[in-house]
């Protein structure tokens, strides 16, 4: 059954920029677009298990800090070689300065 | 220990995965998130400036050859013109294949696709390569850019000098791939959606080969090829001497970079050829750090790492001498000192991956 969990704060992570998140044993990435928009991914890269909140936001791309293969943050897709595999992404939802997503 | 089985279909690689060395979390130097998005930011701008210079220079030199082909005054020209073909390609393609050197990806794209080409390693190969090599270094059995195996073959080493090596390994995998795509033990690291690609790059590296061979033929001299394919054996020196020195004499099977990388202090010159890999502690530890940028990451995280060496010649003397003990003990390494202001080295990480062997690491 999903449901919404609160990650942070809004002003908890700098624009252009992600923070990791943690919950019943899975971790997330936590962005902060360019524009002010929030999203999330999964927190791990689909190439190896590196965590993307040590990488690098580009605009709207995440750069995995160990091999250096790009995602598009807003739909998951692999946009760099050595990821070949789409980053899951899920809903935010951006309320009273907190942001939620909702996790399976 | 037994004896290291090299091949990444061998056991070595099977006990990797099994005791979790493969894959491993690694250690790493804390450095402030603010610092660290700094030093990744990237620029155009430094990559540039150097790619005009070095593809300037090679253009220079070649003509120089060229008009003085036939007398001894062409040497020099051909000296200079083979280091940065057969040496600065290394770096070139090592950088841009990371996606670092460039902000923009089509430059970083293309400088990778001529580097590969005239450092002699399919493009499409090698970009999977050396993925692994940043997630199992000197992981015995999974890491396939181990460049000093144990025990050390030196009459190997020193060819390397001249390529040779390299160069017998590169044309009959080239019309391999060229036939019938990656081998057997290049299809462990790159995916099937790219084994398509590996034979594509491959037909293409063999018909420039065979157009500029056809070309000496045809002129009855060897000049094309001192313009393609020669440099990568009489310029191969600079980038072994540099790439020796990366992980020679160190350990292998560990989880912390400290204990397997050596950063060295060099002159400007071999700088600019190696484009800053002599800090290659503080490049596999931070991948993602651009070339231009390592210098400054060397001053944010030196208190946590060994002593650089400060010369070549110094690596090399500590280096040498460690390698010939190694013939005798494949097991020996060089452990560093870490400076008080380290933390202490992990090696609790890979003890307990190995086993927790007491004699299985000796070092001095």
């Amino acid at each position: 059954m999903p449901q919404w969990i609160r990650a942070c704060a809004t002003d908890d992570i700098d624009e252009e920029d992600l923070i990791r998140f943690d919950h019943a044993g899975a971790t997330y990435a936590i962005y902060h677009s360019p524009e002010g928009d929030f999203f999330a991914t999964a927190g791990l890269c689909t190439h190896e298990n590196v965590h993307l909140c040590d990488g690098l936001v580009m605009g709207h791309l995440i750069e995995c800090p160990k091999h250096n293969g790009q995602f598009d943050y807003r739909t998951g897709e692999a946009r760099r070689t050595p990821v070949c595999v789409n980053l899951r992404t899920f809903p935010v939802k951006v309320e009273g300065g907190d942001v939620y997503i909702e996790v399976p | 220990m037994a004896k290291r089985d090299y091949s990444l279909l061998g056991s070595d690689g099977a006990r990797a995965v099994e005791t979790g060395l493969a894959a491993a979390e690694w250690y790493h130097t804390d450095v402030p998130r603010k610092v660290m998005k700094e030093l990744m930011q990237r620029s155009d701008q430094p990559a540039i400036r150097d790619t005009i210079i070095l593809y300037g220079c090679m253009i220079a030199f070649a003509a120089g050859g060229i008009a003085l082909w036939g007398s001894w005054w062409c040497v020099p020209f051909w000296a200079a013109y083979g280091v940065l073909y057969g040496s600065a390609s290394d770096s070139r393609w090592h950088e841009c294949g990371h996606g670092t050197a460039f902000k923009t990806p089509w430059m970083n794209n293309a400088v990778y696709e001529i580097a590969s080409f005239m450092i002699m390693r399919n493009s499409a190969t090698w970009r999977w390569s050396h993925a692994r090599h940043h997630t199992d270094t000197y992981i015995v059995g999974r890491d396939p850019e181990i460049a000093i195996m144990r025990p050390p073959a030196f009459v190997k080493l020193i060819g390397a000098f001249f390529g040779i090596p390299d160069v017998i390994a590169f044309f009959p995998r080239m019309i391999q791939n060229a036939l019938s795509g990656p081998t057997a033990e290049e299809r462990t690291f790159v995916p099937q959606s790219e084994w398509a690609k590996v034979q594509r790059v491959a037909i293409l590296y063999t018909a420039i080969y065979a157009a500029t061979l056809a070309t000496a033929v045809w002129m009855g001299s060897i000049l094309p090829l001192m313009v393609i394919g020669l440099p990568r054996m009489y310029g191969a020196w600079h980038h072994i001497m540099t790439g020796l020195l990366q992980h020679g004499g160190l350990a292998d099977n560990v989880i912390d970079h400290r204990l397997n990388s050596r950063t060295v202090y060099m002159n400007p010159i071999s700088r600019f050829i190696y484009w800053n890999m002599n800090y290659h502690v503080e490049h596999h530890m931070f991948p993602m750090v651009p070339y231009h940028a390592l210098p400054r990451l060397h001053e944010t995280i030196k208190h946590d790492l060994p002593a650089p060496n400060r010369s070549i010649a110094e690596a090399f003397a500590e280096m040498w001498p460690a390698l010939r003990r190694q013939l005798a003990y494949e097991d020996y390494f060089l452990r560093r000192d870490l400076p008080p202001t380290a933390k202490p080295y992990r090696e609790d990480f890979h003890r307990a991956a190995l086993g927790d062997l007491p004699d299985a690491l000796p070092a001095e």
